[in-house]
């Protein structure tokens, strides 16, 4: 790095070395100082957008000129610089003065440096390739004696810094962790938070650092530890629970008013730091009792003592409020709280009104009585002029939705959706109304017979293919795509009712007949997508019109000229379906003969597809049979009616054909090019994307290649498949399920229904008891009232959106599409889990191909033998992992000490009592002897058991092994052990697990299996164990389980050959140069220490140049390049998957280190 | 935090600060929205927007709007009260700041700030401490900046 940094200096013209002797006259000077006021002045004096621009675009030539000249001055540069942000400021490109910002930090005084830094961290992004240039001067000025010069580099490093870079200016940082000024303590403590953001395993061993900052004596410093706190907390709580005790008596302390009054805030003691510790604690709290139970004291103190009637102190009860809801919930601190926010919601001052509808909204599942209390507000809120406030109140209604009230609150955000013109807000609105709509469809059909009799709001068929057409209308082509998508699933799947089903679709193909018929409208391309499909799936059910008349409407919306090419292809789809019907087929023919010469290839592809169908009437008629859209046709994929052909042409000479893949290998192997490509997608590249159009489809069937006469039947049928594969069973949910799924749906019903009339009895005794007060107007708002917040009077009220939403099946399956789709997403990952953590179907694509390799390589393996002398050592590869769980134990002196505060002391790490290991030990499993395993560690205990973990690594899977021993004489019966899903394992129970009774003083074993879903550098895995003596009540104990990457990481045993191979298929890649200590200077040293500690496989020794390859299970394979320099190792990690080089690039230094 | 905005009533730009890494092009996107949304709120509304996925909090002190953006989960009215504090700091600093202090010597504004919020969150929230760390760095400076004369307001913020 250091070198590039010279000669880019030095490429760039000398200014430097004349700058100093020359040095500008003064009368330059005087006038540079004031040169910014001038063109200020001269900007504000214009009057037109031209002339300004005009200005500065003279403005900025002018200084072009000045930075580039050799005799400016640095002083004068400063002076440059300033003007230059200026003009960025006003929207004006000025980067050919970002190489001179960077200049001027490295080369001037501190004032002018400050500057020179200042317009670096205002230029410049973090990927910047001209920051690479201020490595240099960063790692100078961390170095410098000069407090302001270090204060500076630290602070342009926690705002911006290349992210590959770190390594270089670490060390330094992590050495002003001990500085004796707290505000250089302070900005390292941030510099690193922006490292932790920016590159969290870069800064993974400096933890423990981490804990020194929280125990600082400077509150500053405290409190920027926080930042850093917060994050991880939010990453991964179960391992910071330890820290809870700290957080709270810091909290008491700071609410206690123990700080310097340096940090009041209008006499509010800390405010931030009150708030960032409540968010903290919030997430500590979160589900688990026990660490609740710590806080809800300091919980209370802080509702309390946060009295003025200051914006400062509502802030702060704002947090607590989310705080106490967050937490494990204590019905004295909830009562408190929900005081709280009727302060909020009915507080004049317009924000606190608006944070009061935010506080409602997320506390309205666990409490929806709370919406009752304020019904008026939310009412009044509801026709506010600030629409702000408008779309909070339907936010906040949205989750009160119930059977009831859909219709109105669906009512208003469509009334919204039609002020509103900003996109992000209608991509919200119409998918939560879609979601809100089809959700009570559902309910609706469930309870048919119950609706009709209590409630005309109920929604109905009607109501939902309107609502729907509003939402296909205003969303258009902004929704999100899986609205049409899941639309027309529900329409084609139905429900059990057949009477209902018809009712909807008769209803939807009324309603689209009648749409089109209206001229000179213009329909979203999706909308009319829709309105295509159902047309042809469905036009048989009307009995006015005929097939006919539908074509007709079809082929008009086909001519017309707004209509994409997509639309166009759905549009021909669906006459395709109607032609069978038809008696006559005048207009079909005219289409036939338009679009077989059209230019798009897939619509000439349609079109050509339906002339020969409609030249075999009888096999269209079994093509295309009437509502079978969710049904499975059988196509024969082996093409054995080719058979014959493929000999013949076999006998005279063609060549035998080889599949995509191999046809792909064979390429790369002849050609050694760059394949850029990850390696699974080449297996699937037959299974075309052709789901969200007919049109993608057609061209699958193209890339078949199959267009000879005889293949055109298998053409048609596998078109068809393809559009079966759009709304049928593959990919979504059987048919037979979501029956299943509707006959469980069917119990709450009448519950419900109970629920419903004392909802209106509730409300309707209100209204009565407030009759004599109304006017009107206020009537009005009572009605509305009374048909928004039906149905929430009861604790037991079904809340559709909360947990208790096992009713809609719809919801499920919503969510289950989400997961499949996208595993990086993790957000809303806690309701996917919980419901779905079984059915979790990720699908590695590299499975297949490696296997294969794998495979091949051993059988390689054999025939080869490399002159290493290391490949002896083979066998050592799966030597025990040394795990090193470092029990950070603080000798923490005292916080704050100067300032007279209680002196806390964070809980030391439980010792963990080992006295029952040696009998546990002799009861691990036998499978242990045949594989490597871990020591037995206890991780939790009471009276009556002990429990204890090992780890076993198998070759396929990582096995956790919990060993449960029974202390006591008596007998434990339904011993159940849990595993809390975790975000980034995937846990299957091993088969003999269930364990009835434990007999006295015996031990037993729960296995489980353990896969890593994405690489991740250390986890927790905790659980509960439950279980009875004496058939009394149930004991629980948790426990938890620190999981590394390197429990999952196995040696891949591969050949040089198929080494390079998959080197050349894996695009993410990471390098990086170690320097090594004189022992480790030895090549073969090194490889062993990495084949010991990391389980890598040494594929081959070439010269100074090591090749190693591992997997982290279950196929994620990785490759390790390394090449030994001097004394530097130029490690360079390739694999298929973009995070895991780093991680072990991680580990690998560690290891170095280590050594 | 996001970004930080400052921008006069006439919509023209006084002062910004990214925290997260945008392209230049969406930056002006940015702020030419936030500007023309801001602007085009009436005084008694809400002090947030919800804006894309982002929490905007924003307050007008005399000419000046300063406006931030945040997360969701951020807290709307501890954000108010940074920029409150900030403004604290520039009063005391130039002594009774107004809108052309920040125009002609911003620098100094964006010192004030990196010293206060520093990578979007805040850094130091004890004011002497803030001030003292400006005044360590600003030793050397050059003697006071006299008041340009101008037409344009010369109204105190605070």
């Amino acid at each position: 790095m250091s070198d590039i940094v010279e000669k880019t200096l030095t490429a760039l013209p000398g200014l430097f070395l004349q700058n100093q002797s020359v040095g500008g006259p003064t009368a330059a000077k005087a006038s540079f100082s004031s040169r910014l006021g001038g063109l200020v002045r001269g900007i504000t004096a214009l009057t037109s957008k031209h002339e300004e621009e005009k200005l500065i675009q003279q403005e900025l030539n002018n200084l072009k000129a000045t930075v580039s000249a050799p005799t400016t001055t640095l002083k004068m540069m400063k002076e440059c610089m300033v003007r230059l942000i200026y003009c960025e400021m006003l929207g004006y490109d000025a980067s050919f003065g970002y190489i001179h910002a960077i200049k001027l930090a490295q080369q001037g005084n501190l004032l002018e440096k400050r500057v020179g830094y200042l317009a670096v961290s205002l230029f410049l992004h973090e990927s910047h390739e001209l920051l690479l240039l201020l490595v240099n001067t960063v790692v100078k000025d961390l170095q410098s004696t000069n407090l302001v010069e270090v204060c500076m580099a630290l602070t342009v490093v926690s705002q911006i810094f290349p992210r590959e870079m770190i390594p270089a200016v670490l060390p330094l940082i992590e050495d002003k962790l001990q500085h004796s000024k707290e505000i250089i303590r302070r900005k390292a403590v941030l510099a690193l938070y922006k490292f932790y953001l920016i590159a969290p395993n870069q800064v993974q061993h400096i933890h423990v650092k981490f804990r020194k900052a929280l125990c600082d004596r400077d509150v500053g410093v405290m409190a920027a530890s926080l930042h850093i706190y917060f994050r991880m907390i939010k990453e991964n709580s179960s391992a910071y629970k330890d820290l809870t005790g700290s957080f709270v008596t810091i909290l008491k302390q700071v609410v206690g008013g123990k700080l310097p009054v340096d940090f009041n805030y209008h006499s509010v003691p800390a405010p931030w730091l009150q708030i960032q510790l409540l968010r903290i604690l919030g997430l500590l709290g979160k589900d688990d009792q026990r660490t609740s139970e710590l806080m809800y004291d300091v919980l209370d103190e802080s509702l309390r003592r946060a009295e003025l009637n200051h914006n400062v102190t509502y802030a702060i009860l704002f947090e607590c409020v989310h705080t106490v809801y967050s937490i494990y919930p204590k019905s004295e601190l909830l009562e408190k709280a929900a005081k709280c926010i009727g302060k909020f919601v009915l507080s004049p001052k317009i924000n606190l009104k608006y944070l009061g509808l935010k506080a409602l909204t997320y506390v309205i599942q666990q409490d929806p009585t709370l919406a009752l209390q304020h019904q008026m507000t939310i009412i009044e809120c509801l026709d506010h002029p600030d629409p702000i406030i408008k779309r909070e109140t339907l936010e906040l209604l949205y989750r009160i939705t119930n059977a009831q009230n859909i219709t109105v609150i669906v009512q208003k955000m469509l009334e919204y959706l039609q002020q509103s013109k900003e996109e992000y807000i209608i991509v919200n609105l119409v998918g939560k109304i879609a979601e809100l709509a089809e959700k009570y469809l559902l309910v609706a059909f469930g309870n048919v017979l119950v609706l009709n009799t209590v409630d005309t709001y109920a929604p109905d068929n009607a109501w939902f293919i309107q609502t729907m057409n509003a939402v296909f209308s205003v969303g258009g082509d902004v929704m999100h795509p899986d609205i049409p998508n899941n639309f027309l699933r529900l329409l084609a799947e139905g429900f059990d009712d057949e009477t209902e089903n018809h009712q909807l679709r008769l209803y939807a193909v009324q309603s689209y007949l009648t749409l089109l018929d209206v001229e000179n409208v213009f329909y979203p391309q999706r909308f009319l997508q829709v309105m295509s499909w159902v047309l042809g799936e469905y036009s048989y059910l009307l009995n006015k019109e005929t097939p006919e008349e539908v074509i007709t409407k079809l082929y008009k919306l086909l001519m017309n000229d707004s209509i994409s090419s997509e639309t166009k292809a759905w549009i021909i789809a669906a006459v395709t379906k109607l032609t069978p019907q038809a008696h006559s087929s005048n207009i079909v023919e005219r289409l036939i003969q338009e679009f077989t010469t059209s230019l798009d290839t897939s619509l000439r592809q349609l079109a050509f597809e339906l002339k020969h169908l409609h030249e075999n009437v009888k096999l269209m008629k079994s093509l295309l049979p009437i509502d079978k859209s969710c049904e499975d046709m059988v196509v024969d994929a082996s093409l054995s009616f080719l058979d014959g052909f493929v000999a013949e042409e076999l006998t005279q000479g063609a060549a035998p054909y080889k599949p995509h893949h191999q046809r792909q290998e064979e390429k790369l192997s002849q050609e050694k090019v760059l394949n850029f490509e990850p390696y699974g997608l080449s297996f699937s590249s037959s299974g075309f994307t052709g789901r969200q159009s007919p049109a993608g489809i057609s061209l699958g069937s193209d890339i078949s290649g199959n267009s000879t006469e005889t293949g055109l039947k298998e053409t048609n049928g596998l078109k068809l498949e393809g559009i079966k594969k759009l709304w049928g069973k593959e990919g979504y949910l059987p048919k037979k399920e979501s029956k299943t799924g509707d006959e469980t749906e069917a119990p709450p019903v009448p519950q419900e229904s109970i629920i419903m009339e004392n909802g209106d009895q509730t409300v309707t005794k209100k209204d009565q008891s407030q009759v004599l007060t109304q006017s009107k107007e206020e009537k009005e708002k009572q009605l509305l009232a009374s048909s928004l917040f039906v149905g929430l009077g009861s604790e037991s009220t079904i809340n559709l959106l909360g947990k208790a939403d096992t009713v809609s099946h719809k919801f499920r399956r919503k969510s289950k599409i989400k997961e499949t789709k996208s595993e990086e997403t993790t957000t809303d990952q806690n309701i996917i889990c919980s419901s779905f953590s079984s059915s979790s179907n990720v699908t590695y694509e590299e499975d297949y191909c490696l296997d294969n390799l794998q495979d091949r390589g051993d059988k390689e393996l054999k025939k080869f033998s490399l002159s290493s002398e290391l490949l002896d050592s083979e066998s050592l590869t799966e030597l025990p992992l040394v795990e090193k769980i470092s029990n950070c134990r603080l000798s923490t002196p005292s916080l704050f000490a100067d300032n007279n505060m209680e002196v806390f002391h964070p809980p030391q790490a439980t010792a963990a009592s080992v006295a029952n290991e040696i009998s546990l030990a002799s009861s691990l499993l036998e499978e242990t002897s045949e594989h490597i395993h871990s020591d037995l560690m206890e991780v939790c205990n009471n009276e009556t058991i002990s429990m204890s973990s090992y780890k076993i690594w198998k070759d396929d899977c990582l096995l956790v092994v919990w060993s449960v021993f029974n202390k006591s004489g008596l007998e434990l019966k339904s011993a159940n052990l849990e595993i809390a899903p975790a975000e980034n394992f995937k846990i299957t129970e091993q088969p003999e697990c269930c364990l009835p009774v434990i007999e006295a003083e015996s031990t037993k074993n729960f296995q489980y299996s353990v896969q890593m879903e994405k690489p991740f550098a250390e986890g927790n895995l905790s659980g509960f164990i439950t279980y009875q003596v004496m058939d009394t009540h149930s004991v629980q104990l948790e426990f938890s389980v620190n999981l590394s990457l390197l429990d999952f990481i196995r040696p891949l045993k591969i050949s040089t050959e198929d080494f390079g191979k998959l080197w050349l298929s894996f695009a993410n890649d990471v390098k990086q140069n170690v320097k090594m200590s004189e022992s480790q200077a030895a090549l073969s040293s090194t490889l062993k220490a990495l084949q010991q500690e990391l389980r890598l496989h040494v594929v081959d020794i070439i010269g100074n140049e090591g090749l190693l390859a591992c997997q982290l299970l279950p196929s994620f394979p990785c490759l390790l390049h390394f090449r030994v320099h001097g004394d530097i190792l130029a490690l360079w990690f390739r694999s298929s998957c973009s995070t895991l080089p780093d991680y072990l690039l991680y580990q690998c230094q560690k290891v170095m280190e280590g050594s | 935090m996001q970004f930080m905005l400052l921008f006069s009533r006439q919509g023209k730009l006084r002062l910004q600060k990214w925290y997260v890494p945008l392209s230049d092009k969406e930056k002006k996107k940015i702020t030419r929205e936030l500007v023309q949304t801001v602007l085009a709120r009436k005084p008694k509304m809400c002090s947030f927007l919800e804006w894309r996925d982002l929490k905007i909090v924003y307050k007008r002190y005399a000419s000046l709007y300063f406006c931030c953006a945040i997360e969701d989960q951020d807290n709307e009215l501890i954000t108010l009260e940074i920029i409150h504090r900030y403004v604290e700091l520039l009063d005391k600093y130039f002594g009774s700041v107004c809108e052309l202090d920040i125009i002609f010597n911003f620098e100094k504004a964006y010192f004030i700030l990196d010293e206060f919020l520093l990578g979007g969150e805040v850094q130091e929230t004890s004011k002497k401490n803030v001030l003292k760390a400006i005044e360590q760095a600003d030793l050397l400076q050059e003697g006071s900046l006299s008041h340009l004369p101008s037409f344009l307001q010369f109204q105190k913020l605070l």
